[in-house]
């Protein structure tokens, strides 16, 4: 997983698909990260930051009951023990730091079900930057007390109506272009995964690398052969997904990239251009970009990133997809025997692991690394409301 | 030199290029030949697309309207096949429709399209001048003329870059905003197509927010003319019969006619 080509492109994936009006600003955003992200001094801020602030490294978990429940050895990389519950502040606070060197004194954010607009927030409070984040009016609705966190953090929350009526994550997508359209001497617009027009995809991955070279790490000091059979984590945008397997690319370590059933667009989407960049995403025979639909509100995209169709292309990375009710016995199952709840978008990940395990697909014994890549908190109403 | 160009260097005053969201209402062919016989020079014809993120709740709503009124891109081209009217007609849509309009063919059987349908012109606002060298090719090769924007975020060697290889004229964004209307023409709006005037021979018009013909008066005091879409989608949207709106564009055309230079 290297650097994109000139144009930002993994393979024939990602690019810039912008109007004029938001070139000069994407192109600003590539300059300074590429030049941030050779800065000794950011680097350390963002290192220190992360240790000191968000909590890392975050722990690599065995989990003895769920492996012997399932056959393999399963291994969870914490993310749900990082500030916010989830990965999303790594990408954030290394958004907002760079947003802080070029001068911008304002966030704007896309959220679905509000893990990435809390953790925008989060950092915009912290660093003391306005914010702004977008979400679909049906999201808004749903997740009320995210909503509140938000506002509670000191950020505006923007509820986004598409003209047909639907509002989650895709539209509050639509919505936070638009914004950046008309504040880009202001505003960075910190997109939540790695989508997006260059250098998003690539930035966004680089900030969440974090997670797979701690894993990396922490496997070579934990297992005798340094390294796990299989690495696993679900894939919406794509983020967590990225920063896993960026720490094992260059291994013979199995990836295993998990989608919603209802949201696989690297499964089922057809080639096209959304939200500025080219990728595959859920569309129908007239061109017209279809809603996700999936229990888990992080999920429920109609793309993903670009990186992730390149590496499912060259056969680097292989792709499934898991329904609701997987990921919903999944979640029930690790919660009873680990204590641990996982939030539903990364129940995904450990509902593919449970049942290739139970398949065969899984080789008994195996050892399998799993992203957690947020906790469950945040959807116990909706968990509820199918369990209860 | 392509028909767009030819017919709007020969207008003979500042150029008037209203937007029409296809399928927008039952009669929206009535509105095309309309605003041609109110004095268009050109007519921008949008095609409905899920998510268009440089456009406001105004155009939102037309292309809403459409589809729920089982409006499809590839259809409603068609219907303007045999549509018999003097101006040459522009196709507004976004990069996934001309990407996937013809499965396996790309942009390349995007512009067939338009052409064999008689469409002159086009603009695919996400296809900036890095993404849209084959879409640019192939348009010329087929006669259509790949219209591009300039965004008052652009420095003068973009906007150079962007009139040299646009085709049928250079479309300039009056500000930093989404499609809508306005109370007031942005400052931006007459310096970028002061800007652009002085770098190409090409015409230059000037779009987003041209809500009043004072507006549009006062954008041609720079430009060679103006796009109005907003204005003329909200009466639509409203309810405003076709009739209504011809009478609207027949207004604009009356007072760019007293612009003069």
């Amino acid at each position: 997983m290297g650097v994109p080509d000139a144009a930002g492109r993994f393979g024939r994936f990602g690019g810039r698909y912008l109007p004029e009006a938001l070139m000069p600003a994407a192109k600003a955003v590539e300059a300074e990260f590429r030049e941030a992200w050779a800065d000794a001094a950011f680097t350390a801020e963002y290192r220190r930051l992360l240790a000191t602030y968000v909590g890392r490294p975050t722990p690599l978990t065995e989990c003895s009951r769920l492996s012997e429940a399932v056959g393999v050895r399963v291994l969870l990389k914490r993310e749900d023990l990082a500030h916010t519950g989830s990965h999303k502040i790594n990408n954030v606070l290394g958004q907002a730091l760079l947003a802080r060197r070029m001068g911008k004194r304002k966030l704007i954010a896309e959220t679905g079900a509000g893990q990435h607009g809390v953790a925008t927030a989060t950092a915009a409070a912290l660093l003391g930057l306005d914010c702004t984040v977008y979400m679909g009016h049906t999201d808004v609705r749903r997740q009320a007390v995210n909503v509140f966190r938000m506002e509670l953090l000191g950020a505006e929350v923007v509820p986004v109506t598409s003209a047909n009526g639907v509002g989650t994550l895709k539209e509050a997508t639509n919505g936070a272009l638009r914004a950046w359209v008309n504040e880009t001497e202001d505003a960075h617009y910190c997109v939540g995964s790695t989508m997006g027009p260059h250098p998003y995809p690539w930035m966004v991955r680089e900030f969440q690398r974090v997670i797979g070279d701690e894993a990396r790490a922490q496997c070579a000091e934990l297992l005798p052969t340094a390294l796990p059979d299989v690495v696993v984590a679900c894939v919406g945008g794509g983020s967590n997904a990225a920063g896993t397997f960026a720490g094992f690319v260059d291994t013979p370590v199995r990836l295993v990239g998990v989608e919603a059933a209802g949201g696989s667009a690297v499964g089922k989407g057809k080639l096209g251009v959304l939200h500025g960049f080219m990728s595959h995403f859920l569309q129908d025979d007239d061109s017209q970009v279809l809603e996700a639909e999936s229990i888990s509100a992080g999920l429920d995209y109609p793309g993903v990133g670009p990186e992730h169709v390149h590496l499912a292309e060259s056969g680097r990375a292989h792709y499934t997809s898991v329904t609701d009710e997987q990921a919903l016995r999944a979640l029930k199952l690790v919660t009873r025997t680990e204590g641990i709840l996982p939030a539903l978008e990364s129940a995904h990940a450990l509902a593919w692991v449970v049942d290739a395990a139970a398949t065969g697909e899984l080789a008994a014994g195996s050892t399998v690394l799993v992203t957690l890549s947020g906790r469950g908190d945040k959807d116990i109403q909706q968990i509820k409301e199918h369990l209860g | 030199m392509n028909v767009v160009e030819r017919r709007l260097r020969d207008a003979p005053g500042r150029l008037l290029i209203p937007y029409v969201m296809a399928g927008v209402v039952p009669d929206w062919l009535d509105l095309v030949r309309g605003a041609a016989e109110a004095g268009a020079d050109a007519i921008e014809i949008g095609l409905p697309f899920s998510d268009p993120m440089l456009d406001g709740p105004t155009v939102q709503r037309a292309a809403a309207l459409s589809a729920g009124r089982g409006g499809r891109p590839r259809a409603l081209l068609d219907e303007l096949a045999g549509l018999d009217v003097d101006v040459p007609l522009v196709v507004m849509t976004y990069a996934n429709v001309a990407m996937t309009l013809t499965p396996e063919r790309g942009v390349g059987g995007f512009l067939d399209h338009l052409a064999s349908v008689g469409v002159r012109g086009v603009i695919v606002p996400d296809l900036p001048l890095e993404e849209s060298a084959e879409y640019r090719a192939r348009a010329a090769e087929v006669g259509v003329a790949a219209v591009l924007l300039a965004a008052p975020s652009c420095d003068d060697d973009r906007c150079r870059e962007i009139a040299r290889a646009s085709a049928g004229f250079v479309y300039c964004m009056s500000s930093m905003r989404i499609t809508g209307e306005r109370a007031d023409l942005a400052t931006t709006a007459r310096e970028t197509a002061r800007r652009v005037k002085g770098m190409t021979g090409l015409p230059v018009v000037t779009g987003f927010g041209i809500s009043t013909v004072e507006h549009a008066v006062e954008a041609c005091a720079d430009a060679d003319g103006v796009v109005i879409g907003s204005v003329l989608m909200r009466m639509l949207v409203d309810g405003a019969p076709v009739a209504d709106v011809v009478a609207e564009v027949a207004e604009f055309r009356r007072a760019l006619s007293s612009v003069g230079g």
